[in-house]
């Protein structure tokens, strides 16, 4: 059996990768998860995060926030609303991001609904985490 | 009869006019590479995005528990109807192909007893359906403003219309927009939105869902009425690039059919200017 899977990120307004990966590891709304070739068929959806992937040539890392991930067996398509390569987060995307989560926070409080407002609270935390590995 | 000096007016306003048309139609075709480009580029998200929404979609179908996104409020009594247009004129009948099914929509809708509401994105879309259905407008979206379609202009509709129906403003939407076929043609199109619905491709196989599966489609749910409006503007924003394109093809063409006959008329009536002036000076030699 093959010990490789095909992996497809995209984002709504372009594909970003597409190649052949022995590993990919998923920062999931319930944990981070590694998809290896031959993982159980599975749906998850993405929290903002690092996207990992392993391949023969090195390792490749994007940011992701929002969206899902769909693994079969042999391939794992990553459909994020928002993606960048890991590079091309400098401080200034970084710190936009986070400002934008926090006006989502800001906006959650205004509506008084507490499910709400965690939510936006934890998007907060998981992007402001980003930026400090 | 025109004198000579207005022919040669004529034709040099009828060739300024050539060259503009000329010009658009060069940055029509300009721009519609690049809108194809961002509609070919969307393809693939859209494609899997679907068909994941489509086997999440038919496994919870019908249960109690589907999202009213999904499952709609169990009326069908209030329409909102999203109307897509440019915001610039020149494109042929672009936006009044639109606007035309729009109204033909809108009107079966009263027919039959239904309440209309009507959202409008992009300005030439709003000033053709104001005289007859501008009571019914909720709301406009503005498209000027806008250098470059991002996700986050669909994404910025999607969440109005998803707090609209949130707020029990009404029971079903659905999105007018032109389908991009050929740079010759674009078809007038229409997909309800809200509730969502989802071509079944009937491929999905059995997967482990993480969170619930009820939990990942609330989650997707919203995100799919973004996608789906935002391929609609896409594919819009290319269908109004070939529709300009190629109206101002004609437009060119129909200039240089005009050159060429004012161009004949000039010079006959300079011809005819001559022959009288011989006419006169042989007859004034005759008669001495």
């Amino acid at each position: 059996m093959a010990d490789t899977l095909q992996f497809d990120l995209v984002s709504p307004e372009r594909r970003l990768s597409s190649v052949t990966a022995r590993e990919v590891q998923i920062p999931g709304t319930d944990g981070d998860l590694t998809a290896m070739a031959g993982h159980v068929p599975t749906i998850t959806t993405l929290r903002p995060g690092i996207l990992r992937v392993v391949h023969t040539g090195g390792t490749e890392d994007f940011v992701v926030s929002g969206g899902f991930a769909e693994i079969t067996a042999t391939n794992v398509s990553v459909l994020a609303e928002q993606a960048l390569p890991r590079a091309q987060v400098t401080a200034d995307v970084h710190a936009r991001m986070v400002a934008e989560a926090r006006e989502a926070v800001t906006a959650a409080q205004a509506t008084g609904d507490t499910t709400r407002v965690d939510e936006a609270a934890k998007a907060l935390a998981d992007i402001e985490s980003i930026g400090l590995r | 009869m025109p004198s000579l000096k207005d022919l040669k007016n004529r034709i040099a306003s009828v060739k300024s006019t050539r060259k503009i048309t000329k010009a658009m139609q060069m940055v029509a075709a300009a721009k519609l590479r690049r809108a194809q480009d961002a509609a070919e580029a969307a393809r693939p998200y859209t494609e899997r995005f679907n068909a994941v929404m489509a086997g999440l979609a038919a496994g919870t179908a019908g249960s109690p528990a589907a999202p009213a996104l999904l499952a709609g409020t169990g009326r069908d009594q209030v329409h909102m109807l999203v109307v897509m247009t440019s915001e610039r004129g020149l494109c042929g009948a672009f936006n009044s192909s639109i606007a035309r099914m729009a109204r033909v929509e809108a009107q079966r809708l009263l027919a039959a007893g239904k309440t209309v509401r009507i959202l409008t994105v992009g300005k030439k879309g709003r000033d053709a359906l104001r005289r007859d259905l501008g009571q019914y407008f909720v709301a406009h979206v503005d498209l000027s403003a806008e250098r470059r379609l991002g996700y986050t202009v669909g994404q910025r509709i999607a969440r109005d219309l998803i707090a609209r129906y949130e707020a029990g403003e009404f029971d079903v939407a659905t999105i007018f927009f032109n389908r991009f076929q050929s740079v010759i043609s674009q078809v007038p199109t229409t997909r309800q939105v809200i509730p969502a619905t989802f071509e079944d491709t009937g491929a999905s196989a059995n997967y482990d869902y993480e969170p619930g599966e009820e939990a990942i489609l609330a989650d997707l749910l919203p995100r799919g009425v973004a996608t789906q409006i935002f391929s609609a503007l896409l594919e819009n924003a290319a269908s109004e690039q070939g529709a300009r394109m190629s109206a101002m093809d004609n437009a060119t063409r129909n200039a240089g059919d005009m050159i060429d006959r004012l161009t004949i008329q000039y010079n006959r009536s300079r011809q005819a200017a001559i022959t009288k002036e011989l006419i006169e000076i042989i007859s004034g030699a005759e008669a001495v």
